[in-house]
């Protein structure tokens, strides 16, 4: 027999029954009575961010860094607006995510009520789906069909809407059930033939290149280990996106480092150059193709993707296979071992010898500075001192986020956690947050731009409340570091509304939080500072002053092709940009 | 100019679930991706199942027709999408009032015409008919452009609802 309860207490019960243990959320009017259940049961912990951003990053952080979705919570109205940031951002990102959000009472809906909104149309282009619960009958069901929508196929975030009086009424609770969604069936599975054919191609290719994305994290743990062995097996090169970094290990000679707009200079010429690219859960996005028409223009393509409208959006490819990369990877490691197929070993070692003469330019290699920090020598020092498999690094957006990017390294999966497809100024923080709301252990360190902390600083004050250690490191070059490299690039010099003016002092900032500031001037006083970050118990803002003008390399300026990249020993960004790149973002 | 950049009309079947916003998320996925909306109809076609069929007449080139009936397959409450431009040999249906008012020498001639089109006559007073007229798309322009200078007023149109020719279902 199912229970008759509360739609509040329904909810309550979905979240145990779907194994949720925390949620990030900030109460209102239109969710008190989930709030008062909440306050009656212990199996959910509820944690109180300082803003609804914050509780979709931390969510979106807490997701990442474990595979399993992020809950969030939020009052009707401003509380349902302020998600919708990190809505958005987990859309993009293909992150799992369930938001609940209040509404007014049924009957109020429509006629501009106190602190309502249109959630379901505002949310309706930034979510995976979304529901406005109209009956307390159709929670249980609703909620259910939200997580499973959430963390399967492409995974994305999730809206549930439910109105105060829907909260109040009783309705009876069903358990998740294993029935097969009407419309809803995403593939797992790829398509056999086009595994062969990609097989094929795969063991003919000469100058072949794996191309590798978020998708493989998505897809978990066991993605990644299939791509090991697959890339070991065929000896292939392998690249990857900014949201694929850690899925193969940055250690392995193999691995060429990122690709894409500040991508490495062997990467993304090894994609010029490609035969063969073996493209696994990443999408052709316009910072990794740079111009269209010259991208990759003599490869035949592979495209494995769980989402049949990534493929031939953007850039048409020979074989698509849509299916989950776990699926795909292990159906095409059986083909290769069954055909005992093997790569074109003396055409390979041709082309290895060119990646070696394109890695041997050191496109990372910056001028060193005794008097003053480089982000760059602060991204390594902290890379050296903090690294292992139980260290986890988020980051804001700017250049800091790239200087991450380049020379911090990842070893495994789900270790780094950064804003790739929206690029939110101010997810570093909240997203620290929600990693150590599930890892109370690891060392969790989000790398930070001095502008983009400021957007989501409030969250210092969770960490606090909850004794999350997390340690956020500023970057701090006294400029929206990235804006005023793409004026210097494009807008001759004028550098309008890049500097960061009245900046606060962001040690005295921690003490008034009740964190630990910590500030590095020096490159010989960086290590010791570090370490004591390290040592520090509570959460630590870390103020690391660094040289202010440093431009971030190498860069395919906009609509510019892979060839075309600009590296740091290059006389200055003094480059011509079309009018059709400069009209780019 | 090759064919992948050809731009051609096409007519895009979609079964979906008819629950509350689902027209919305159709419309909001067209207008969201900058696709083209030439037509769209839209009823419920089984009260059992609850399902409404949509029919969306849309131009693009081969990639983006392709991307628009993906994107419209991965919305939740979408069974089924079917592109009757490629997939299969369709019917195709629209209906039109049309409104002409005038006197005389136009008014006999509006009248011909529209029995030369088997349009109904569903209104008429003493200065002007409203013509009921079914047919395909080109069809009903083709009237509406000889009403013109006979006293053209107001047009209604449905839009296309089509249908796949044979015994198969969609
Ligand atoms: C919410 C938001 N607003 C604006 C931008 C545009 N933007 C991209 S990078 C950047 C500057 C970031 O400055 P900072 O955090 O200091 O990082 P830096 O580039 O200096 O390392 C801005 C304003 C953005 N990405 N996100
Ligand atoms: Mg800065």
């Amino acid at each position: 027999m199912s229970e008759t309860m509360t739609g509040a207490q329904i909810v309550l019960k979905a979240l145990q029954d779907q194994g949720v243990e925390h949620i990030f959320g900030y109460p209102g009017g239109a969710v008190l009575p989930i709030y008062d259940e909440i306050f009656q049961q212990d199996a959910v912990e509820h944690i109180l961010v300082r803003h609804e951003q914050g509780a979709t990053h931390a969510a979106e952080g807490y997701a990442r860094s474990t595979g399993k979705p992020g809950v969030v919570l939020v009052t009707s109205g401003p509380g349902a607006t302020n998600a919708v940031t990190g809505l958005t951002d987990a859309l993009m990102d293909s992150i799992p995510m369930v938001c609940i959000t209040g509404q007014v009472a049924t009957h109020l809906i429509g006629n501009d009520a106190f602190q309502e909104a249109d959630t379901v149309g505002i949310t309706r282009p930034c979510t995976k789906h979304n529901y406005l619960v109209k009956s307390a009958d159709d929670l249980p069901r609703i909620l259910h069909e939200a997580f499973h929508v959430a963390t399967t196929g492409r995974p994305g975030p999730v809206v549930v809407d439910i109105p105060k009086d829907v909260q109040f009424a009783e309705a009876k609770y069903m358990r998740p059930t294993a029935v097969q969604h009407k419309t809803y069936k995403p593939q797992l599975k790829g398509d056999i033939e086009a595994i062969y054919t990609a097989v094929d191609l795969i063991s003919k290719a000469k100058k072949p290149v794996f191309y590798t994305g978020g998708g493989v994290i998505n897809s978990g743990p066991q993605a990644s280990q299939l791509l090991r062995e697959f890339v070991k097996l065929t000896g292939f090169p392998i690249t990857s996106t900014l949201m694929g970094l850690g899925a193969f290990p940055s250690a392995d000679p193999q691995w060429l480092g990122m690709l894409g707009m500040h991508g490495t200079y062997e990467a993304n010429l090894a994609m010029h150059d490609c035969d063969v690219m073996i493209n696994i859960g990443a999408r052709f996005d316009d910072r990794i193709t740079g111009r269209l028409d010259a991208f990759s223009p003599n490869s035949k393509k592979i495209h494995i993707d769980i989402d049949p409208s990534s493929i031939n959006k953007n850039v048409a490819v020979d074989v698509p296979i849509v299916g989950d990369v776990a699926h795909v990877l292990e159906d095409m490691l059986r083909v290769w071992k069954s055909r005992a197929a093997e790569p074109d070993k003396k055409a390979l070692a041709d082309w290895w010898a060119e990646i070696e003469t394109w890695r041997g330019r050191k496109c990372l290699a910056y001028r060193k500075d005794d008097k003053a920090i480089k982000p760059q020598y602060a991204v390594e020092r902290l890379y050296e001192l903090t690294k292992g498999p139980n260290t986890y690094i988020t980051t804001e957006v700017g250049q800091h986020q790239m200087w991450a990017a380049q020379y911090y390294r990842f070893e495994e999966p789900n270790r780094w956690m950064t804003s790739g497809g929206l690029g939110t100024m101010g997810y570093g923080i909240p997203a620290a947050v929600g990693v150590q709301v599930a890892h109370p252990d690891a060392l969790v360190i989000d790398i930070a731009g001095e502008a983009s902390v400021l957007m989501t600083m409030q969250e210092i004050s969770t960490a606090v409340q909850y004794r999350l250690p997390v340690k956020i490191f500023i970057l701090n070059n006294e400029y929206m570091g990235m804006v005023r490299q793409w004026q210097e690039l494009l807008h001759g010099g004028r550098y309008s509304s890049s500097y960061s003016e009245a900046l606060p002092d962001f040690v005295k900032l921690a003490e008034a939080y009740g964190a630990t500031g910590i500030r590095a001037e020096k490159p010989d006083e960086l290590d010791d500072a570090i370490r004591k970050m390290m040592k520090t118990k509570g959460p630590v803002i870390f103020d690391c002053i660094v040289t202010k003008d440093e431009n971030c390399f190498p860069m395919i300026p906009s609509g510019a092709a892979h060839n075309d990249m600009l590296l740091a020993d290059d006389q200055g960004l003094d480059v011509e940009v079309s009018d059709a790149g400069k009209a780019m973002v | 100019m090759t064919t992948q950049d050809q731009i051609n009309t096409h007519t895009i079947s979609v079964l979906v679930d008819n629950e509350a916003g689902v027209l919305a998320r159709v419309i909001g996925l067209f207008s969201g991706r900058g696709y083209n909306i030439d037509s769209l109809t839209v009823a419920e076609v089984d009260d059992g199942a609850h399902t409404s069929r949509i029919t969306v007449v849309t131009t693009g080139t081969p990639m983006v027709i392709e991307q628009i009936k993906a994107q419209l397959g991965r919305l939740v409450p979408v069974h089924r999408v079917v592109d009757l431009t490629v997939e299969t040999d369709s019917v195709e249906r629209e209906l039109a009032l049309i409104k002409v008012s005038g006197k005389g020498e136009a008014r006999v001639e509006a009248l011909r015409m529209s029995e030369a089109f088997r349009a109904r006559v569903v209104d008429a007073t003493p200065d002007s008919f409203v013509f009921e007229l079914t047919g395909r798309t080109e069809k009903i322009d083709a009237f509406i452009g000889l009403m013109r200078p006979l006293g053209l007023k107001e047009v209604s149109r449905t839009g296309v609802a089509a249908i796949a020719r044979g015994a198969e279902a969609m």
